[in-house]
Order: C-alpha cells, then structure tokens, then sequence
C-alpha cells in the first residue's frame, strides 16, 4: 500500500512540476505549484515511515478529525468575516481598492473569496465536522474508513485555498457560489466522494437500530450536494494545461442549471445540513428529547420535496419560460411549511426547560438562530413572489435577507455548536469564560441586526429610485444617484460586520484558553472580555 | 415525439404521480399503529452516553 502511495504520490508530483512549467495562465501555475509541494511533501512523509510498524487500530471514537475540524471552522470563520467586512468598507469608501493591489484585491475578486469562505470553508468545516461527531454518537460506531476522514478534512482544506487563491488570481468560471474553475471541481468531487463513503459506512455498521433524524439531514445534504457539483460543473477545459473551461449548457438552460445549483446551495449546504446539526445539538444542550420525532420525519421528507423545486424563482423576468418561474415561485411559498414546521420542532424543545435560556448563553445562541431561521424562510418566500422580486431583485434586499440567513441561522447555531464541541472534545467541563459568549452573544445579534435592518432600507429605497419616473415617463434617478444614496446605510452595515467579528475574535480567545486548559474565571469580568479588540 | 416532448410529458404524468404517492406514503407512514412508542425511543439516542461506542457485546438495539 505505501510503494502504491509512493507511485501515485510521484506522479502527481512529477505532472505538476510539469503544469507548473507549461501552465498557460498564472493561476494554474501558482496551483500546480501548490499542488507539486503537497504531494512531494506527502511523498517524503510517506517514505519516512515506510518501515515503521503500523500502530493498533485505535477503538473509541474517532474525535482527532473532529478537534481539527473545529479548529478550521473557527479560523476559515474569521477569515471569511474578515473579507466580509473589508468588502462592505470598499463598497461605502471605493478608495479601499488600493491601486497598489490591483487585480488582486478588488472587490469583483475579494467578493467569491468572501462567499466561499464564509459558506465552504466556515459552514463546510462545520458539517464536517459536526457530522463526523454527530453520526459516531447516533450510531453508537467509530467512524468508518480509518483514516479516510483525515483524507476528507485535508482534501477539504486544499480545496478551499485552490479556490481561494484561484479567485484573487482570476481562475473564475463566473457561477456564483460555484467559481472554482475545473480542476478544483475534480478535486472537490473526490473529497466528497470519500466523504459520503465515511459517512454511509459508519451507518451501515451502526449499533443502533435506528438512523437518528439528525443524520438522515446529513446524508441528504452530503448526496444532493454531490448532484449538484456535478451537473452544474459540467464543463470542458480550454487545455490541459489552463485554467480556463468552458460550460456545456448555454444561455437560458445555463442559467436554470445555475440556479438549480444555487438555490438547492442554500436548501441542502446551508439548510439541511445545518438542521442535521440542530437536531442533535439542540435536543443536547437542552436535554430533552427533540419535541416531535414525527415531526422531524415530516419536516425532512417535505423539505427535501419542496426545495429541489424552488430554483427558478431567481430567473423571475428573465428568458426562463413564465411556466418555470411560476413553478419556482409556488414552490417557494409552499416551502414556509416545513420550514417554520422545523423551527417549532427545535423552539418547542425547549418546552419545560425555558429556564435555561437565562443562565445558558449556549442554549440562548441555538433559539437565537432558530428564530433567524424562522425569519429568512418567512422572508424569502415572500421575495420569491414575482410582484415583489420585482422590487427587490438585483437591490441590497437580497444580500440583507442572505445575511440574516447567514450570520443567524448558520452563524449562530455553528457558534453555538463549537461552544458545545470545545469543552466536550478537549476534555474540559465548560468553556473558559461564560461571559465573554454572553458578550458574544450580544456583539453577533446586534452586529446583524445592523447589517439587516440597514439592508432593507437601502435595497428598497433603491428598488423605489430605480423604477421612479416622472410624468413624462423618464426615469427621475440615474444608477449613480442611488449608489450616492446608498452610503449611510453601507457605513451602518460595515459596522454590523465589525461587530460580528469582534465576536467571532471573543470566541476564538475563549476556545483558545479553553483549550490550553487555563483555569475558568469564577467572577464574571466583562472587561476583560474583549482582547480583541 | 422528439425526446423533450417526451420528457416532458412523462415528467407532467406518470413521474409526478409517483413522487407524490412516495410522499404521501412517506407522512402517512410516520403515523402508522405503534409508531409514537418508537419515536419516542428513537429521540432519545443523542441523550444516552456519548463518551465511547457501545461494546461488541451489547445487543445494540436496547432503545426500542
């Protein structure tokens, strides 16, 4: 098996070396540079070790994968708010694209690296993660494929930093929340494939008779996240040798393909995913039973019923046949359902344990996210109504209602996970500081609800300025006008940001002093709480 | 018939009646005789030990 390695190891060195030489644009050398000094770095481990006695199969659970996986989610989480915030500042002060980083460092291409940060690396870290640990304690099993999911979580990372160098180099094919260009999509499909072999295996030989709801969450995401790659990346490199490929679908087909992908991206990477982690975690933290298991059945089968359908509805006034974005459109709507079915479930389990909500920040931070939950799948039906996308569509609105999504519902239960994870995983009895995940708390809800409430202002004013027109007929505001307009709200929204990073920062000192194991503070000091800063 | 003619058609007919039938079997299922006792065991696998694996020796089923 190692003088297998060694070969495969090799190759793929040697092919790099060669694409780093023959490359035909920067980022495909950078990449196949990248790529050379992984492989010839493993190829050197993996030769070191080659007479070394194997060491025992280890028994218990395999928790290794998932201490490194908490501590990529909170660092990929900072970094991904950190672009974040940066971009909302170059768009309220453009002086912010320097001319001394140019390309690199412009808003078109800090934009992907902010997106795919926050949801792959951070959200993707975190199912990872948390899938990992969920489905061994559901199942009562260590995981399955020894140290495949090593494989899964460094794979995992070398795809994030193909894609992110590859965006600040100009490697893009152009689909949002699906950039990385073919090589990168090839690299992801063999991560995931390994992933769903981890994951089902360990299910297959579970100890309980059952598959828990959580992982049945999980397991929708990890296989229609799968189809999703591969169709809407299904596309033909210009060379071997380049970045650059070209899709197979074009015009209207391209673009429902396109948003198949992005809307079931939100439906099975940020919402059923995430709700494999609420249906474990919450029921945990609170410790009760989740309200009504029947209700979950309902909840996953009709959730996975109804998204797969809601995609066109970002094609409202488009080429896309009105038929099609009708069909979206009506999906959307029925979707509300099992969405809010979801959040009384997890709200409801809190049923005879509200107490806790005021002495358990953790517990705080699950309800919190549920009820941001609530309010993105109200919001979003609502603007997937032809009549209304015709305000909001292509205005701040949109980036205000995936935000509340994002940093509420995702955000928070993530944050409240890690909580949850940290002490668990490192053998402690609770976090280092309790005040300063109050503090936490507070800084995120506020920091969001900043950024949302300034979005909805400014995406509808500009929505009314764009289609204003005078009594002849003329529109009344050039585009220009509107940015102009737009600019006490973007300040307000970047300091959202700046508040809901200065809490992701508390976290990380907290889990940081949490894991070397320092004393926990018995008298709360909330001053002392924020190094950060 | 060209083939998305085809498609289309099977896709309004016979495919939408399946994948409706399977759903509502699928909710009608989780209201089947008995089925309150079992989800009740069943919610309770994330509140058992979460510590280690249940030993080769356990029958592994003691939830339901």
């Amino acid at each position: 098996m190692n003088y297998f390695k060694l070969v495969v190891l090799g190759i793929i060195a040697l092919i790099a070396a060669i694409g780093t030489n023959w490359g035909h644009d920067l980022a495909y050398k950078v990449h196949a540079f990248i790529i050379m000094a992984v492989a010839a770095g493993m190829f050197i481990w993996v030769l070191r070790r080659i007479d070394e006695p194997v060491p025992a199969a280890e028994t218990g659970y395999a928790d290794g994968v998932v201490r490194a996986g908490v501590i990529a989610t909170a660092f990929w989480g900072i970094a991904g708010f950190l672009v974040g915030t940066f971009i909302a500042f170059q768009l309220a002060f453009p002086e912010l694209n320097f001319d001394w980083g140019q390309p690199f460092t412009n808003f078109g291409r800090l934009r992907p690296l902010h997106t795919s940060a926050v949801i792959f690396a951070f959200g993707g870290n975190a199912l990872i993660c948390t899938s990992f640990y969920v489905v061994q304690r559901t199942s009562s099993v260590r995981l399955f494929g020894g140290n495949l999911s090593w494989f899964v979580f460094w794979g995992y990372q070398l795809f994030i930093v193909l894609a992110a160098t590859g965006y600040l180099l100009g490697a893009t094919q152009s689909k949002e929340y699906a950039e990385p260009e073919w090589y990168t999509d090839v690299w992801l499909t063999i991560i995931w494939v390994a992933y769903l072999v981890v994951f089902l295996g360990t299910i297959f030989k579970r100890r309980e008779r059952h598959i828990y709801v959580a992982n049945w969450f999980y397991l929708s995401f990890i296989i229609t996240v799968a189809m999703l790659h591969i169709v809407n990346n299904l596309s033909i490199p210009v060379s071997f040798w380049g970045s650059k490929s070209v899709q197979v679908f074009a015009g209207v087909q391209d673009a429902m393909t396109q948003w198949w992908y992005g809307h079931n991206a939100v439906g099975f990477f940020l919402t059923a995913g995430f709700l494999g982690m609420m249906y474990y975690f919450v029921p945990k933290q609170a410790n009760r039973p989740v309200y009504s298991y029947k209700l979950s059945i309902i909840h996953f089968w009709s959730l996975i019923f109804l998204y797969i359908w809601a995609g066109p509805h970002h094609l409202h006034y488009t080429a896309l046949p009105d038929w099609a974005a009708t069909l979206g459109m009506v999906f959307s709507i029925v979707l509300w359902m099992p969405s809010w079915g979801g959040m009384i479930n997890g709200l409801m389990t809190l049923q005879g344990a509200w107490d806790k909500l005021r002495t358990d920040p953790i517990l705080r931070m699950f309800v919190i996210s549920l009820g941001f939950y609530g309010m993105s799948t109200f919001e979003g039906p609502m603007m997937s109504i032809r009549a209304v996308n015709s305000l909001s569509h292509y205005t701040d609105w949109t980036i205000g209602h995936v935000h509340s999504g994002a940093l509420g519902w995702n955000g928070m239960i993530t944050f409240g996970a890690l909580y949850f994870l940290t002490p668990k995983l490192w053998g402690r009895d609770k976090m280092f500081s309790t005040s300063a995940i109050n503090w936490h708390f507070w800084l995120a809800t506020i920091g969001i609800v900043l950024y949302a409430s300034s979005m909805w202002v400014t995406g509808i004013m500009e929505g009314l300025m764009w289609r204003e027109v005078d009594d002849q007929g003329f529109l009344v505001n050039s585009f220009a006008d509107t940015v102009a307009a737009k600019f006490p709200m973007y300040v307000v929204r970047g300091l959202g940001g700046v508040l809901y990073l200065a809490g992701g920062l508390i976290m990380v000192w907290n889990m940081w002093m949490t894991i070397r194991g320092a004393k926990p503070v018995t008298t709360a000091l909330p001053s002392n709480a924020t190094p950060a800063e | 018939m060209n083939t998305y003619s085809f498609l289309r058609e099977l896709a309004d007919s016979w495919v939408l009646l399946a994948m409706f039938l399977f759903f509502a079997g699928v909710i009608l299922w989780a209201f089947r005789p008995g089925s309150t006792k079992v989800y009740a065991a069943v919610a309770k696998i994330p509140l058992g030990d979460d510590t280690k694996p249940k030993s080769m020796t356990d029958k592994g089923d003691d939830h339901v």
